[in-house]
C-alpha cells in the first residue's frame, strides 16, 4: 500500500523503532526563542551536557521584544532578563542567534523560511505551537515543551508516537478578494477547535496548489487552532521557486539532488488517510471571528449569532460566555462592529505579501479617526523589503504606525497591548480572552479585512470601501 | 543524573499533611530563568516561623524529608521538585504523594519512597528521640532503616522509575543510551540538508 506524504517524511526520520514504544525521531532543525528555552539550557548545564548539534539549531528574539526603541535596553525587567539569558546561552553553547538589531531578527516562523532553512521533507521543532507554519514546505513541523527543548538540544532527537493522518482537500479556486486566512478560519469554524486533534493534516486540492508559499504558511500556521499536531502541504514548483537562491538553500549539484528528492514527497495514489474532509473553495467568503476561540467565526456578511443558534449545549454555553466577554449582542451585523485597534502582523500574516495586500487597500485612503492602526512586520527583512517598496509610506500616510519586527500585539508580552474593553481586528491567530491584553477583545481577520476595517472603523472588506478619490 | 543506589543522611520531620506544590514553592518564585536557585522559595510561607523545622540548625544539613500524607498534590510545576533538590533533599518519604509530583520527581532524580503510614510515624518518633539522626534509604533493597535499628521497613516504588534511578537515567539519558543509533542515522543524512553554522 502507498504512503501519505507525512508518513514518508516520518519514516525518513526514524532513528529507532521498538514495538510498544514511541519512535525516536531525528530533528533536522531546532528553532529557539527567549521564552521557552532558558530552563532547557540550564538543565543541560546542570547535567554537564553540550548541545549535540548547534549546526542544526537557530535562535532568534521575538516574543518579548519591543517594536519601538529596539536599539535601547528593554524596559521591562523580566523580558530583559529572558532576552539576555538567551544571548548568554547562545554564546555559551555555540548556537547561532539573530538578536534584536540584527537584520535576520524576527518571528521565528518568519525567519526560518526567509533564510531558506525551512525545506521540504524536514522535521522541524520549536518551543512554540505555531511551528506548524513550516509544514507549508512539506515538512513535519510541530511545537514542543521546555523539557522537550532540552531533549532535542541534548540528543537532536525526540521520542514521538506516530499521529494519525488526515487529508483536507479544497476543490476549486478561491474567489477574487478571498484569502488563505478566510479559508483557514472557515475550516476551523466548520470543524471546531478540536477537529484536528491527534492528526497530521495534509492540505491538498486545486485551491491549495494555487496558493503562494506565504498563503500556504498562513494555512499551516493555524493548523494548531483546530487542534492538529501539524499541517503540511506537498512541495511543488511554487515551493522550489520560493527556496531557490535563499541564503541557506542548497546550491549547484546539491540543489539538483535536493529537488530530485523533494519531488518524491507526495502522497501516493493508493495511500489511505485515517480521515478525509472536502471543502469547496468557491463557497469561501471574507471571514471573521466574533467569539473567544478561533472556531467562533462567521462570514463577514453575517450577523453575530445567538447562543440558541447552536444545537450542542456546550457550544451554546461557550457562545453565551463569548458574547458577554466580547460585549456583543446577537443579531448585530458583523459589519457594524466598531473596532478601536487594527493589528497587522504575527507569524500568521506578518510577511511581505500580507503587508502588500494591506497597503494596496490603504493606498490613497485614511485610517478612521477613531481607529488606531499598528503594522508590525514579521521580521527585520520584511520591514526592510516593505520600506524598499514604499509600503511604510503608504501605512504612515494613511495614519498607521509602522513598527519594528516581533510578535508584538499577537500575544501582548511586550508593551503593545489592548486596554481593557478595547476591541481589535487582528491578523494574528488567537482570540482568547485577554490574549492581546487584559480585557481586550479580539476579532481575527485577514490582512485585506484588517486594512478595510482600519479605513471604515468597523469590520469591513475592501469591497465595502468607496473607490479611492470618491467622497467617503 | 547521578546513579542512586543507597543514601544515608539527616532526616527532617515535616509533620504536616497535604503539603501541596504551592506550599512547596509559591508561584511568585517561579520567574527564574534557571533550573537552580529555587531553594530560596522552598516552603517560603513557613520559613519566617522560628519554630519551622528547617529553621532548626540541627536539620540544616537535612537530605531525607519525612512528610505527612498527600505530599506534592496540586499544580504540575516541576519547580517543586527542583526546589527540594536545590535545597539538598535526595529523598522524600511519605505515605501518599501527588501523582504528577511523583512523576516529575522520578524524571528529575528525586527519590519518593512510599511507605505505610505507621513507618512515617515510627521515623518521626525516632527523630524526636534522636534529633539530627540519620536515615538510610536503600533503593536496591527498597528499605528504610535507622542506624540503631529503631526503624527497619520496606518502601514502594514502581520498577521502571527504580531502574532509571539505579542506572542514573533521565529521559535524555535513556535516549543517549541509544547514541550509536543516533550517530548511525546522522551518518546517513544527505549532505544537502541545511545547517545553521
Ligand atoms: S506571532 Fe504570535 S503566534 Fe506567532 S510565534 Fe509570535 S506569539 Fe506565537
Amino acid at each position: 500500500m502507498g504512503r501519505t506524504l507525512s508518513e514518508k517524511v516520518w519514516d525518513e526520520h526514524v532513528v529507532r523503532s521498538t514495538p510498544g514504544e514511541p519512535d525516536l525521531l531525528y530533528i533536522d532543525l531546532h528553532l529557539i526563542h527567549e521564552v521557552t528555552s532558558p530552563q532547557a539550557f540550564d538543565g543541560l548545564r546542570l547535567a554537564g551536557r553540550p548541545v549535540r548539534r548547534p549546526d542544526l539549531t537557530l535562535a532568534t528574539e521575538d516574543h518579548n521584544v519591543p517594536t519601538v526603541d529596539w536599539d535601547k535596553p528593554i524596559a521591562d525587567p523580566v523580558s530583559r532578563t529572558q532576552v539576555e539569558t538567551l544571548r548568554k546561552n547562545a554564546a555559551e553553547f555555540g548556537v547561532r542567534l539573530h538578536p534584536l538589531g540584527d537584520e535576520n531578527q524576527g518571528i521565528v516562523h518568519v525567519v526560518g523560511p526567509q533564510l531558506g532553512l525551512t525545506q521540504p521533507g524536514m522535521t522541524i521543532v520549536c518551543g512554540d505551537s505555531h511551528t506548524s507554519t513550516h509544514g507549508a514546505f512539506g515538512a513535519i513541523a510541530f511545537g514542543i515543551g521546555t523539557s522537550e527543548v532540552e531533549h532535542v538540544l541534548a540528543t537532536q532527537t525526540l521520542p514521538q508516537a506516530k499521529p494519525k493522518t488526515m487529508a483536507v482537500t479544497v476543490n476549486g479556486s478561491l474567489p477574487e478578494g478571498v484569502s488563505a486566512k478566510d479559508l483557514i478560519l472557515t475550516l476551523i469554524a466548520k470543524t471546531g477547535t478540536g477537529g484536528g486533534q491527534g492528526y497530521i493534516v495534509e492540505y491538498r486540492g486545486q485551491a491549495i496548489r494555487e496558493l503562494s508559499m506565504e498563503a500556504r504558511m498562513t494555512i499551516c500556521n493555524m493548523s494548531i487552532e483546530w487542534g492538529a499536531k501539524a499541517g503540511l502541504i506537498a512541495p511543488d514548483q511554487t515551493t522550489f521557486d520560493y527556496i531557490e537562491g535563499r541564503p541557506e538553500a542548497p546550491k549547484g549539484a546539491d540543489w539538483d539532488a535536493a529537488v530530485a528528492h523533494w519531488k518524491t514527497l507526495v502522497t501516493d495514489e493508493d495511500a489511505v488517510f485515517d480521515r478525509e474532509l472536502v471543502l469547496d473553495a468557491a463557497e469561501v467568503t471574507p471571514f471573521v471571528t466574533w467569539g473567544t476561540n478561533p472556531g467562533q467565526g462567521a462570514p463577514l456578511g453575517a450577523a453575530v449569532p445567538a447562543p440558541e443558534d447552536f444545537d450542542n449545549p456546550q457550544d451554546r454555553v461557550a457562545a453565551e460566555k463569548a458574547l458577554a466577554y466580547m460585549g456583543l449582542e446577537a443579531g448585530t451585523p458583523l459589519r457594524d462592529i466598531k473596532v478601536d485597534t487594527v493589528f497587522i502582523g504575527s507569524c500568521t500574516n506578518g510577511r511581505i505579501e500580507d503587508l502588500r495586500a494591506a497597503a494596496a487597500v490603504l493606498e490613497g485612503r485614511k485610517v478612521d479617526e477613531h481607529t488606531r492602526l499598528l503594522v508590525v512586520p514579521g521580521s527585520v527583512k520584511v520591514r526592510l523589503q516593505a520600506q524598499d517598496e514604499g509600503l511604510d509610506v503608504i501605512f504612515k500616510e494613511a495614519g498607521g504606525e509602522w513598527r519594528g519586527a516581533g510578535c508584538s500585539m499577537c500575544l501582548g508580552m511586550n508593551p503593545d497591548t489592548l486596554e481593557p474593553g478595547e476591541r481589535s481586528a487582528s491578523t494574528s491567530n488567537r482570540n482568547f480572552e485577554g490574549r492581546q491584553g487584559k480585557g481586550g477583545r479580539t476579532h481575527l481577520v485577514s490582512p485585506l479585512v484588517a486594512a478595510a476595517t482600519a479605513v471604515r472603523g468597523t469590520l469591513s472588506s475592501p469591497a465595502d470601501l468607496a473607490p479611492v478619490g470618491a467622497d467617503a | 543524573m547521578d546513579k542512586f543506589t543507597s543514601h544515608t543522611g539527616v532526616g527532617v520531620p515535616l509533620k504536616r499533611s497535604n503539603v501541596d506544590t504551592d506550599q512547596i514553592i509559591p508561584a511568585v518564585y517561579l520567574k527564574r530563568v534557571t533550573r537552580s536557585g529555587f531553594e530560596d522559595g522552598l516552603f517560603a510561607a513557613w520559613r519566617n516561623d522560628p519554630e519551622f523545622v528547617l529553621n532548626n540548625p540541627i536539620y540544616s544539613a537535612g537530605t531525607v524529608l519525612v512528610a505527612g500524607p498527600d505530599f506534592g498534590t496540586g499544580s504540575s510545576r516541576e519547580h517543586a521538585v527542583w526546589a527540594l533538590q536545590n535545597y539538598g533533599f535526595k529523598v522524600v518519604i511519605s505515605s501518599r504523594f501527588g501523582d504528577i509530583f511523583r512523576g516529575n520527581s522520578g524524571k528529575a532524580g528525586l527519590l519518593t519512597a512510599l511507605v505505610d503510614e505507621k513507618v512515617v510515624q515510627a521515623l518521626w518518633d525516632y527523630l524526636d528521640d534522636n534529633p539530627g539522626g540519620q536515615i538510610t534509604v536503600d533503593l536496591d533493597a527498597k528499605t528504610v532503616t535507622t542506624p540503631g535499628g529503631e526503624v527497619a521497613d520496606s518502601f514502594d516504588i514502581d520498577d521502571y522509575t527504580r531502574w532509571r534511578l539505579l542506572e542514573g537515567l533521565d529521559d535524555i539519558g535513556i535516549t543517549l543510551s541509544h547514541e550509536s543509533d543516533i550517530a548511525t542515522y546522522e551518518g546517513s543524512r544527505p549532505a544537502w540538508k541545511p545547517a545553521t553554522l
